[in-house]
């Protein structure tokens, strides 16, 4: 018996199926004092990490010219939703090297066939 | 419940999520079934008193067969645990998670895992030696032990290299974090002594302290 598949896990029916190379928009929920909002992170997935509780993937975006990751956890209740707003065609799992590129060597093909 | 704990098994550690995105680290185990096997009386024993029998088997030696005749069922484990009251409890009781809920302070006793013979440095912590400045092979030894010949011996008890681990340790006040008695699993927050598949009893947070005179 694996202990990390015996805490149940509630699907959350708002994340999208997602891949690394996908660009995402992110929904997490922040509490600011007393005041509870949702803000929102869109990127690119370069990476899923992991199974059961402990799952997490990595959302990065170019804001300002200043590269941003954010790692999520999967199964967190503060990741209100994942919206996948674009396929992406990539060849490999972890995108590290879109972190030493900018402009036309960071795009991603988009994917447009129908899976 | 009257029982101050029942005898599990760790089954290992993962995390768990709060409703707010909190997560805690937390130990799962498989908390019984247990069944009381023996009472003991202060009429027949001279205290109270409740055995606890784990994880059945199919053969034991005669000796134990003819213990536990009276529950007609063969255990690997058997232990013992305080109870408030003796009369509550009777021989073939089930005892399972239901004994502990979500909230609940326990305390978790289990052999810790063996290290076998270790140095000072990783056993009692001590700081070792410095890396540099000319020395050799000074790097992880424990430095003096003593005085010379007053006292002319080690005083006993000295914290020395020797067998780490392996030992009998209960960790106290853990919380529960959930408890399914369905699938006779409890959630424990934090870390529980022992490796993986090893026995721990879990019991009430302080119920093994002596009263107050």
């Amino acid at each position: 018996m694996e202990a990390s598949e015996l805490v149940k896990l509630e699907p959350n029916p708002r994340i999208d199926n997602f891949t690394p190379g996908d660009t995402v928009r992110v929904g997490i929920r922040v509490t600011e004092g007393t005041r509870t909002r949702t803000q929102v992170f869109e990127g690119v997935v370069i990476r899923n990490r992991g199974s059961g509780p402990g799952a997490s993937f990595t959302v990065r975006r170019v804001s300002y010219e200043i590269g941003v990751e954010r790692t999520f956890l999967t199964h967190s209740p503060a990741v209100e939703y994942v919206e996948r707003t674009r396929r992406g065609l990539v060849k490999q799992a972890r995108l590290y090297y879109l972190r030493g590129r900018s402009g036309r060597g960071a795009r991603i093909k988009e994917d447009r066939r129908n899976r | 419940m009257a029982i101050h704990g029942l005898i599990a098994k760790k089954i290992g550690t993962t995390q768990m999520f709060h409703e707010d995105g909190r997560s805690d680290d937390v130990t799962v185990v498989q908390a019984g079934p247990c069944i009381v096997t023996q009472v003991k009386t202060p009429d027949s024993d001279g205290y109270t008193g409740v055995q606890l029998g784990f994880q059945e088997v199919r053969k034991l030696n005669k000796p134990r067969q003819g213990h536990l005749s009276s529950v007609d069922k063969l255990f690997r484990h058997l232990r013992e645990f305080g109870v408030d009251d003796p009369s509550d409890v009777e021989v073939g009781q089930e005892i399972n998670a239901e004994l502990f809920e979500a909230g609940d302070k326990i305390d978790a006793t289990g052999t810790s895992k063996g290290r076998g013979f270790q140095g000072g440095v990783k056993r009692w912590g001590f700081s070792g030696g410095p890396k540099t400045h000319g020395q050799s092979d000074r790097h992880r030894a424990p430095g003096s032990i003593g005085a010379g010949s007053s006292p002319g011996h080690v005083i006993k008890g000295l914290k020395m290299a020797g067998h780490m681990g392996n030992a009998r340790i209960t960790t106290r006040n853990l919380e529960v974090v959930a408890s399914d008695p369905e699938r006779n699993l409890m959630f424990i927050k934090g870390s529980v002594p022992g490796g993986r598949n090893s026995i721990v009893l879990l019991r009430r947070a302080g119920s093994r302290k002596r009263p107050l005179k």
